[in-house]
């Protein structure tokens, strides 16, 4: 199915945050939001993936 | 008798010597925003989140550099446009970076980046109900201070002037106002610092302390600048113990007249 990363449109074939996680090969410090809510780490697993979602994968960055 | 420059004072119930807040963009190299933060004896620094492209490692080289500082991490919700952004922006920066300490910014004008004076108090409760300390980056609106007051703020960070103008205290009047009204709530001074001297006159108001990067970040030496500030700053507050003399609106000389050579009555 087709989901929206960051803003660009993305195949996946996972059903759920973890298998999206895994298959995109995420590590580091980052942390994550699911149609504009945020989904903490340990609700990945139990959290579905549905077409046309919208996800947001964040990194720390410098600020003022 | 000895005056210690750097007194301990609390911030978030977090007992702190700095009264310098800095900021981590805009540097010209990783190597200088350490040495820069190093430099300015700041205790605190602030971050960002951004999103992550698959395989970048930038932002994990980053975060590494920041975490050898030592320094408490203050992230930000730089770019958010609504209460609803800001509040998801938030719990992402608590997890990433492990505090409950959140600047707080909600932009309501992209020309002057004046804080939505709307969304921020709606954020800014929403955030203290969910267990985070706000550190709302506001106007100089003292309406508006009040009110992030008044929805549970404890520290409240009005700005001198728009973020990165480098103008200073825009309008000295507002400030003071607001510093004798709100004088029991730590009141930072967020935005607008381009010179030492301006940050020397927030302290001399009273203000907590000050939080600052482009002026530090744009110098042609960031270093040199950062320790500027550091000075600047434990001079302001020193000022401000110390307590200033009162404005005259007349002469009055310094050196006893009385039995000078020629000396006579007026």
């Amino acid at each position: 199915m087709e989901v929206l990363i960051n803003a660009k449109k993305t195949q996946t074939t996972a059903t759920n945050l973890a298998g999206l996680v895994s298959e995109l090969k995420m590590e580091g410090t980052f942390a994550l939001a699911l149609n504009q809510n945020f989904v903490p780490k340990s609700q990945y697993a139990a959290t579905a993936i549905n077409e046309n979602d919208r996800i947001e994968i964040v990194a720390p960055m410098q600020g003022g | 008798m000895t005056t210690n420059n750097n007194q301990a004072w609390l911030l978030a119930d977090q007992q702190i010597h700095s009264r310098l807040l800095i900021g981590s963009a805009l540097y010209p190299s990783p190597d200088i925003m350490r040495q820069a933060i190093q430099a300015s004896g700041s205790q605190v620094v602030t971050v960002s989140i951004r999103r992550q492209n698959i395989g970048d490692r930038s932002g994990q080289a980053f975060w590494q550099i920041i975490q050898s500082l030592g320094c408490h991490i203050l992230p930000n919700t730089a770019g958010c446009r609504n209460a609803k952004e800001a509040i998801t922006t938030a719990q992402m920066a608590r997890e990433i970076f492990g505090t409950n300490w959140i600047k707080l910014e909600v932009i309501g004008d992209d020309y002057t980046l004046q804080p939505d004076p709307f969304d921020l108090v709606k954020a800014a409760q929403a955030l203290i109900e969910d267990g985070f300390e706000v550190f709302p980056y506001a106007s100089d609106d003292l309406v508006l201070c009040q009110r992030l007051v008044d929805v549970g703020c404890r520290i409240v960070m009005p700005w001198a002037s728009p973020i990165g103008s480098g103008k200073g205290i825009m309008n000295p009047y507002n400030m003071e106002l607001i510093r004798k009204r709100l004088d029991k709530t730590t009141l930072i001074v967020d935005a607008g610092i381009g010179k030492p001297s301006h940050a020397t006159q927030a302290l001399e108001m009273g203000f907590d302390g000050v939080l600052l990067n482009s002026a530090v970040a744009l110098a042609d030496d960031p270093v040199k600048m950062a320790t500027a500030f550091k000075h600047a700053i434990e001079a302001g507050r020193l000022g401000y113990e110390a307590g200033t003399m009162p404005q005259r609106e007349f002469a009055s000389a310094s050196t006893p007249t009385l039995g000078t050579p020629f000396w006579h009555q007026g």
